[in-house]
């Protein structure tokens, strides 16, 4: 029997059955996802009880007899490996918040920049991008790491800034704020924002029926500096600082104690992640500017909105809505991206957990799996953040 | 403030010499005062007190660039120079900061890089030490672009990329007829011919294990073996994501979105810790095919959602065409559907392809050196210790000149295609 015929005898099967031929691709693809995550499974419940080990998360409980060298919380060799997965997770939402936050800046002024008149200015926007979008982050990495942060001064010879903070080549140093009654100054911050929210909307509710515009931002401005300030006159709020303060350990080795030290490993991984991120949220921004028509702004233009009302009232709304959807990509990438914390040893959750712990234990399945759940977990949460804000800048229809 | 520089008058066309003599000079002034301060530690306005001082050459280049700034001059450089860098002036403080910048540091950088710089030499006292060190770029080269691998044998590595060169080169000229077959024969039998000839084993040639590669020649192995293998996994996946049928549709989703959503560097620990738990007891994998496999999954999610693009972007008409001469599933994607999403995806194609080169140094994290990894080794070793930076910035020029000659060949194939519909 030829091919030909086969085929045929297929073809007309299948059409006197056409449920069968819906039901089969399915039932052929389960099979296969079942087949595999079973052979799996075999494989790994085989090789386990060969090597006489047990799969299971109770190790989380046990204590952990490493240190880690930076931590946000409490933390110490007794503590338990859950303990420190928290720290590693904390560090890594660290990083990716204050990479986030600086890149978002420095990709909307370079982003702005490259649309600038300015040839100078646009060119050297331009050739930022080009610079560090096309170096690989590791490397980028490694020469902030490793090449640029180790030629800073040792501590002795510290550069400093203005007498309250040093930069060394132990890291920098910044002084540490020191409160008395701290919860009444945030409850009071709290108020102000619930404050500045109604004026807001008493702000908007007065311009929809009179037209008349209220100089909010002045007022928010105004809220959000005096009801927090009232708590220090009259609330007992005090605020102090530790300044860092250069001491000798030994003969030779100086170095800073008191304030807050930000280490190296800190400052090489946030200056990588936010200029590399930076080069691709500039795009995204310039894209979205450019995707506002031509004749939005001269109609804006023309009813008399001065320049700066046009950026914030006309254009930007709508930039917003083109450059949101790709930022957000950005920000997933840079808390991706910040896991290769672990190559230059800043303790993130892959250099504690799924390095250091994963040696101790030797648990590979479930520290691997845990890492990557979280990272997952992290992304499912920004994007449903950035997809809840950009819902919120949708153009609402009336 | 901007009124009170008008002592001279209004630059305007009537006096449009005195305005731009003035303005040139002033300009020039402030150039030369910042060139003398950075390089021959003299300061022409040292009598003034420091904080103006300080800012002297910007308040020079101000003023100057306020006096050229005169509307329809009739002189046409003078109008495209305002028009371009000096249309206001909060536009001339950039200018003026830039240009200042940028005379105080390019020397400097060009001195290290190139004047002050020693490229000839085989051990680290010959480095002046004043500039760049290249002497260690230049002993190290073999082993940055080869890795460990046998200096007798590193021809078959060069023999490889040759072939591979020319047989792309070659794609482009020939015939469409025969450049059919020369793709067919890249695509399915060149992988296996450059595998053997490097790893060897075969025909005499001598047996180079994998620990021993490295460098970056390995870059572009792991990242061409990955793009050839992710192909065909991304469609797969990105027709499955289309499926009427739930089942398929909901693991293709869901296998796209978990490898989008984790670091490739927990996909690498995956692949180098966690992978020979789930193999048969007794069969050993080689690292680096772990490697390329766990980053062939990886980059397959990204393809599919590229692909996936291309796919959406067909008119509903080509589907109906295609059903309606009676065609099946998959006659009507391979014939009608699939030929026409690629090549819009062509660029989707060749970005994916520069993040994941990109990506490739990474795979350190596991063990396995390329580029970046030789230049760690290399500056840890006690011969070599401090030349880092020498090490980065070569790595750094080479990854750049890779990924940018590729960021812009895409940029070129998103334009030819754009106007091809």
């Amino acid at each position: 029997m030829d091919i030909k015929n086969t085929t045929k005898l297929f073809t007309n099967f299948f059409d006197a059955n056409p449920r069968l031929k819906n039901y089969l691709p399915q039932a052929l693809t389960l099979f296969f996802i079942i087949f595999v995550i079973g052979y799996f499974t075999y494989n790994a419940q085989v090789n386990m009880d060969n090597r006489g080990i047990d799969f299971g998360f109770r190790f989380l409980g046990e204590e952990s007899s490493f240190d880690i060298q930076f931590s946000l919380i409490e933390y110490s060799g007794a503590s338990t490996y859950a303990r420190a997965y928290l720290v590693g997770l904390l560090n890594t939402i660290l990083v990716a918040v204050i990479g986030i936050f600086f890149a978002s800046i420095l990709g909307v002024v370079i982003g702005i920049s490259r649309l600038s008149p300015n040839y100078l200015i646009a060119k050297v926007a331009e050739w930022y991008i080009e610079i560090f979008r096309n170096i690989p982050l590791l490397l980028q990495l490694f020469f902030w790491y490793f090449a640029a942060l180790r030629a800073l001064p040792l501590p002795k010879e510290a550069i400093n800034f203005f007498d309250i903070s040093y930069l060394s080549v132990k890291g920098l140093y910044v002084p540490k704020f020191v409160w008395t009654n701290f919860d009444i100054f945030l409850y009071s911050i709290i108020a102000s924002i619930i404050a500045i929210i109604f004026v807001l909307k008493y702000a908007r509710k007065q311009q929809e029926q009179t037209g008349r515009r209220i100089p909010s931002f002045f007022i928010s401005v105004g809220i959000i500096i005096l009801i927090p300030l009232f708590t220090f006159l009259f609330g007992g709020v005090s605020l102090t600082f530790e300044y860092p303060v250069l001491k000798q350990m030994s003969e030779t080795i100086y170095n800073y104690v008191g304030g807050v030290s930000i280490i190296p490993e800190l400052m090489a991984l946030a200056l990588a992640l936010s200029l590399y991120t930076a080069t691709f949220i500039a795009e995204c921004v310039r894209a979205g500017i450019l995707g506002v028509t031509k004749g939005q702004k001269e109609a804006a233009a023309s009813i008399g909105l001065t320049p700066v009302q046009v950026l914030r009232l006309v254009i930007m709304p709508q930039a917003l809505r083109i450059i949101i959807p790709p930022t957000t990509n950005q920000y997933l990438n840079l808390t991706k991206n910040s896991s290769l914390a672990a190559a230059i040893a800043y303790p993130d959750i892959v250099l504690v957990f799924a390095g250091t712990a994963m040696m101790q234990t030797g648990r590979a399945i479930e520290i691997v799996s845990i890492t990557m759940l979280t990272y997952l977990s992290l992304s499912i949460v920004i994007s449903i953040f950035m997809n809840w804000y950009n819902r919120k800048m949708a153009i609402k229809e009336k | 403030m901007i009124k009170k520089l008008y002592f001279l008058g209004m630059p305007t066309r009537d006096k449009l010499n005195l305005f731009v003599s003035v303005g040139t000079l002033l300009f020039v002034l402030g150039i030369i005062d910042v060139i003398l301060n950075s390089f021959f530690e003299m300061n022409i306005t040292s009598f003034l007190p420091r904080w103006i001082n300080y800012f002297t050459p910007l308040v020079f280049s101000f003023v100057g660039l306020h006096y050229v700034r005169i509307e329809f001059s009739g002189i046409r450089i003078l109008d495209r120079l305002n028009k371009n860098i000096n249309l206001n002036w909060f536009n001339a403080i950039l200018t003026s900061l830039i240009i200042f910048v940028l005379i105080k540091n390019i020397p400097p950088l060009l001195n290290w890089l190139f004047f002050d710089a020693d490229f000839i030499g085989t051990s680290k006292e010959e480095c002046s030490r004043e500039g760049a060190c290249w002497i260690f770029v230049n002993v190290w080269f073999k082993r940055l672009i080869y890795g460990l691998y046998p200096n007798s044998e590193i021809w078959r590595i060069n023999l490889s990329f040759l072939m591979l060169i020319g047989l792309v080169i070659s794609a482009f000229f020939v015939a469409p007829k025969i450049k059919k077959y020369i793709i067919i024969f890249l695509l399915f039998i060149f992988p296996f011919i450059a595998m053997n000839l490097i790893s060897g084993g075969n025909f005499g040639l001598e047996w180079v294990e994998t620990p021993a590669w490295g460098g970056l020649s390995l870059t572009f192995i792991i990242s061409i073996f990955a793009l050839l293998f992710c192909f065909p996994v991304g469609m797969f996946l990105a027709l499955g994501r289309r499926s009427s049928a739930p089942i398929v549709r909901y693991s293709s989703i869901g296998f796209i979105e978990f490898w989008r959503g984790v670091p490739l560097i927990t996909v690498l620990f995956m692949a180098s810790v966690m992978m020979p738990m789930f193999l048969p007891d007794g069969v050993y994998m080689d690292k680096l095919v772990r490697v390329i496999i766990a980053i062939t999954l990886f980059e397959a999610a990204y393809m599919a959602e590229v692909i996936r693009g291309g796919l959406q972007a067909l008119p509903r008409g080509q589907y109906d065409a295609g059903k309606s001469l009676g065609m099946g599933y998959w006659r009507m994607h391979l014939l009608v559907i699939l030929p026409q999403a690629l090549k819009l995806v062509i660029p989707g194609v060749a970005n994916t392809f520069l993040a994941l080169v990109k990506d490739t140094p990474l795979i350190l994290v596991v063990g396995l050196l390329e580029l970046v990894g030789m230049i760690d080794m290399a500056k840890t070793n006690p011969e070599w210790l401090g030349f880092a930076t020498e090490g980065y910035v070569f790595a750094g020029v080479v990854f750049w000149i890779i990924c940018y000659s590729m960021s812009r060949y895409s940029q070129y194939l998103e334009r030819k295609y754009k106007t091809d519909r």
